[in-house]
């Protein structure tokens, strides 16, 4: 199994990720149909200021997207199936279709910012022009259209409606998180791309110029706007979600917990937000003395808003992957009783080890390591297991017994992870392999780098 | 408890996934190699544009006129490479679907070096815009830095196709999976190497085709945008490349043939194969024939030879779906059979469990407050500190009050500064929840707080 010993391989999913949906939000979804809304102006009141500005910030569009933006949503495919194969795999069985469409319309909106971008000097008279504005109005509804297909998909890992009776895309796609989370991230990608816009005209306009005042208006005015309905989107979305996270998440103490977060943040960003409004205002008001680089603070701390947002819906779906059929670590929910009563170790296709036995212990242990917690946890990196546990028992020698009692039954107490899908052997084993490792760390090598598993596993088969 | 999955000695074999497939298997197969085909297209333009442009501007060093042409050229390659990602999510869709185990189990082996893909392309892509935008203002003495960045660029592209190969080449075999740990050691596996030549080899002759119908299309004005040459020039020019790289494949294409590993070679995919041979060779021969045509003629038969060549990737397509099922077929189904077994033992548990008469062997039925218990031990003990107080501390405040420790249980404060604070147990309900107070009561009683 893929695996990263320092990091986790969670950071690999994390980083591509958010660095996808901060391309995305802004830069796409958002910017099209700001760019088209000042060329339009442009060709309306007759003044090619506002033409050569939307040339020139589509000019940085067009490179970030189909570079970055183009290769980062790929990305996510990739780094998904190295970190979770049956979870993307079961995934994409579900959502075939919607997947499917998605990659039709995304076609279309890479042939769609091509044909907008190149042709913008060709088609600038006359009829052509109004079809190049087209173009511009259709790029944007359809690069909208993208996110309005994954977002159901993103809704659904939070929570799943009905889908695990009827499983059929349709009520896979009908789950309660979807309309919010749209509607946040439709006028949050809105007012960021204004941000971005802000930011971006103190490159294209000439310092002191009439044209810069107006435009520095026309973009705070945009932001302005959109910062009503992306308020109560917001708030939707804020009430949906803690009532999703009672309903997975039972636990007194961290919801205790969650709230106090919950709270802090929400009124982080609501300063924020008071912020970025404010900044709006001055702009409309007093365009001339806002200065530029000022504008990336903004842009900064919208796309931090963003991450917090990425970090709970994350949080929420655990401990599953795709929700009450499988969890976060490939285990379905119905065979684990199988797994439990028999071993996951005889049914694992990369295990040096089938059977625990008192000579193979440790071994075996890493081996159950490696299969039911690596995809969350590494052993000393980042979230690492041995930290987790010398926080809750202190720093004395770890008892293995101890150890055992608590993975047992961990899912009950912390009910964000999953149950311990192996027989009470092999949970031996990982207590006393997490014991080993807190007394003696070792790095783990995974498929890539591990030389020895082929010797070990070839000659000792059962 | 016997293992009843005996995985072959030679090969893993992972069990598959639960869920149908949402297409049919064939449809989905017909779907993977025209959509991959369409890809791959896109790919030959972006790598053999890349390639010629840089090629031809070191020429143009000395012969200016053709710094024009590679100029034309590296125009065309920031669309046909943005074509080419967008097309290769629709394949790659399908071969996670079709051929989720074998293909995850190939990235997952080679996974460095696979991720690896997603920061090249970028960086290949952002290098290959530079050039392009540069091209007039890096001129002089810094023309040697833009031609650097191109070369940059066609290194990368020409790099990049190895990350790929040697993953849908080693998904392949997945007898040699347990040989294989890394990129590296994965390029011993199969014949990635002569696939690599063959793939370049027919992306630098596809371009040629491509370039000579872009740059000499009716409606292309040549001797304003490529000043310096005539139409027919241009034409000869790339018929000249395109006729040379596939006279190349006559090498590279057996190369390839005979050091396919043995298994998976059938007569089925000979046929196949050569009958895409034929074809190929009634391609040269009229490639052949529009060199050596006069300047009035040439290009006439640039159509038929299209519509050949598309016969001939269809064919070599194919040939490769071929060889892919054929040497898969055995461990497809190991694979089938492993799953079947599983799914077995996993329905007669499921309906022992729904009979009320346990998994078996290791899972008991009906809570007793001991079991019940095991949910506390992991920071109560009887008589000692874990990562809470011990249970006798416990009994000293609840003392014949169970439905105290219940109440706390279900909503728990945090009262001692050394411990984490305890999560609620509510979820457990109520009936649990009592048995267990009344089986901490119980055991507490039997010691004696002041020994």
């Amino acid at each position: 199994m893929f695996f990263l010993d320092f990091a986790g391989n969670r950071i690999l999913m994390a980083v591509i990720a958010s660095l996808h949906v901060i391309i995305n939000h802004p830069f796409a979804v958002g910017a099209y149909p700001l760019v088209t809304l000042m060329e339009w102006w442009g060709h309306k009141t007759g003044q090619p200021d506002w033409d050569r500005l939307a040339y020139k910030i589509t000019f940085v569009l067009f490179i970030i997207t189909t570079t970055v933006g183009a290769l980062t949503g790929v990305g996510i495919w990739l780094s998904a199936a190295l970190i979770a194969p049956f979870g993307i795999g079961s995934l994409l069985r579900i959502f075939f279709w919607a997947w499917f469409t998605e990659w039709l319309i995304f076609v279309a909106e890479v042939v769609l910012i091509m044909v907008y971008f190149l042709t913008w000097k060709r088609w600038a008279e006359g009829f052509m022009k109004k079809v190049h504005i087209g173009v511009g109005v259709t790029l944007s509804v359809f690069s909208w259209l993208t996110m309005v297909i994954i977002v159901a998909i993103l809704g659904f890992m939070m929570g799943s409606g009905t889908w695990p009776d009827q499983r059929t895309l349709f009520s896979a796609l009908a789950n309660p998180l979807y309309l919010p989370q749209l509607a946040f991230r439709t006028t949050f990608a809105l007012i960021t791309a204004g941000l971005l816009a802000w930011f971006t005209l103190f490159f294209f306009t000439d310092t002191g110029s009439e044209f810069r005042r107006r435009a520095v208006r026309f973009v705070s005015g945009w932001i302005l706007v959109w910062s009503v309905p992306f308020a109560a989107a917001s708030l939707w979305y804020w009430n949906v979600v803690p009532v999703i996270m009672q309903a997975n998440v039972n636990v007194a103490l961290l919801t205790m917990r969650f709230a106090l977060w919950y709270e802090t943040l929400a009124q982080l960003m609501a300063a924020a937000v008071i912020f970025i409004a404010l900044t709006a205002l001055i702009g409309i008001l007093r365009p001339k003395v806002i200065p530029g680089l000022f504008l990336i603070i903004p842009f900064v701390l919208g796309i931090w808003l963003l991450g917090h947002f990425e970090r709970v819906r994350e949080f929420i779906r655990k401990p599953y992957v795709v929700a009450d059929y499988m969890y976060s670590n490939g285990v379905r929910v119905s065979e684990l009783p199988v797994l439990q009563r028999d071993g996951i170790l005889p049914y694992s296709t990369y295990v040096h080890h089938r059977t625990v036995t008192s000579d193979n212990l440790v071994e075996a242990g890493r081996d159950v390591f490696i299969i039911t917690c690596s995809r969350c946890h590494t052993t000393a990196g980042i979230n690492g297991v041995v930290k987790k546990f010398t926080d809750l028992y202190g720093q004395e020698p770890l008892d293995s017994n101890t150890l055992r009692l608590f993975m047992k039954t961990m899912h009950n107490s912390r009910t964000f992870m999953p149950p311990f899908p192996g027989n009470d052997k092999e949970l031996e084993a990982l207590a006393a392999y997490i014991k080993k490792l807190q007394d003696d760390y070792e790095p783990i090598f995974n498929a890539q780098t591990d030389w020895t598993i082929k010797a070990d596993t070839a000659g000792s088969m059962p | 408890m016997i293992n009843l999955l005996v995985v072959s000695d030679l090969m893993p074999v992972p069990r598959d996934l639960e869920l149908p497939l949402p297409l049919g298997e064939f449809e989905l197969k017909i779907f993977l190699v025209l959509l991959f085909l369409v890809h791959i297209l896109f790919v030959n333009l972006m790598l053999g544009g890349s390639v010629f442009s840089v090629i031809f501007e070191i020429i143009g060093l000395k012969f200016p006129r053709y710094d024009t042409l590679a100029r034309r050229l590296a125009e065309t390659i920031t669309v046909n490479k943005s074509l080419a990602v967008v097309l290769g999510v629709g394949p790659l869709l399908c071969i996670n679907l079709v051929y989720t185990l074998h293909f995850y189990s190939a990235n997952a082996l080679t996974g460095y070096a696979w991720i690896q893909i997603v920061p090249l392309v970028i960086v290949a892509f952002l290098a290959s815009y530079l050039h392009k935008y540069t091209w007039e203002r890096w001129t002089g003495p810094r023309k040697r830095l833009h031609v650097t960045v191109g070369i940059s660029a066609a290194f990368l592209f020409l790099c990049i196709p190895f990350l790929f190969l040697s993953n849908i080449n080693l998904m392949l075999f997945p007898e040699q999976w347990r040989q294989v740990s890394g990129f590296f050691s994965s390029l011993r596996v199969g014949n990635v190497f002569p696939r690599y030549f063959h793939f370049i080899t027919a992306s630098l002759a596809l371009t040629g085709l491509f370039a000579l119908a872009w740059l000499s299309r009716k409606k292309y004005p040549v001797e304003n945008k490529l000043p310096g040459f005539s139409r027919p020039e241009i034409r000869r020019l790339f018929y000249r490349l395109a006729y040379y790289m596939t006279l190349a494949q006559l090498v590279f294409g057996p190369l390839l043939l005979f050091t396919l590993p043995y298994r998976g070679v059938t007569g089925l995919l000979f046929i196949v194969i050569l009958s895409g041979v034929a074809t190929a060779l009634i391609v040269l021969l009229m490639l052949r024939a529009e060199i050596k045509a006069t300047d009035d003629k040439i290009g006439r038969r640039l159509i038929p030879i299209c519509i050949l060549l598309t016969l001939v990737v269809l064919a070599m397509g194919t040939g490769r779906h071929i060889y892919r099922e054929a040497c898969l077929a055995e461990h497809k189904v190991l694979i089938a059979d492993a799953t079947a077994r599983f799914r077995a033992i996993e329905t007669a548990t499921r309906m022992r469990l729904e009979a009320g008469l346990g998994a078996g062997d290791a899972i008991e039925t009906g809570p007793t407050g001991e079991k019940v218990f095991e949910n506390c031990a992991a920071c109560h003990a009887l008589n000692r500190v874990l990562a809470a107080p011990p249970l006798t501390e416990v009994a000293a405040i609840y003392k014949d009050d169970p439905d105290g420790i219940v109440a706390w249980t279900k909503n728990p404060g945090k009262k001692r500064p050394q411990f984490a604070p305890m999560p609620s147990f509510a979820h457990l309900g109520d009936v649990r929840l009592k048995m267990v107070a009344e089986y901490i009561l119980e055991i507490t009683s039997e010691v004696n707080p002041g020994e």
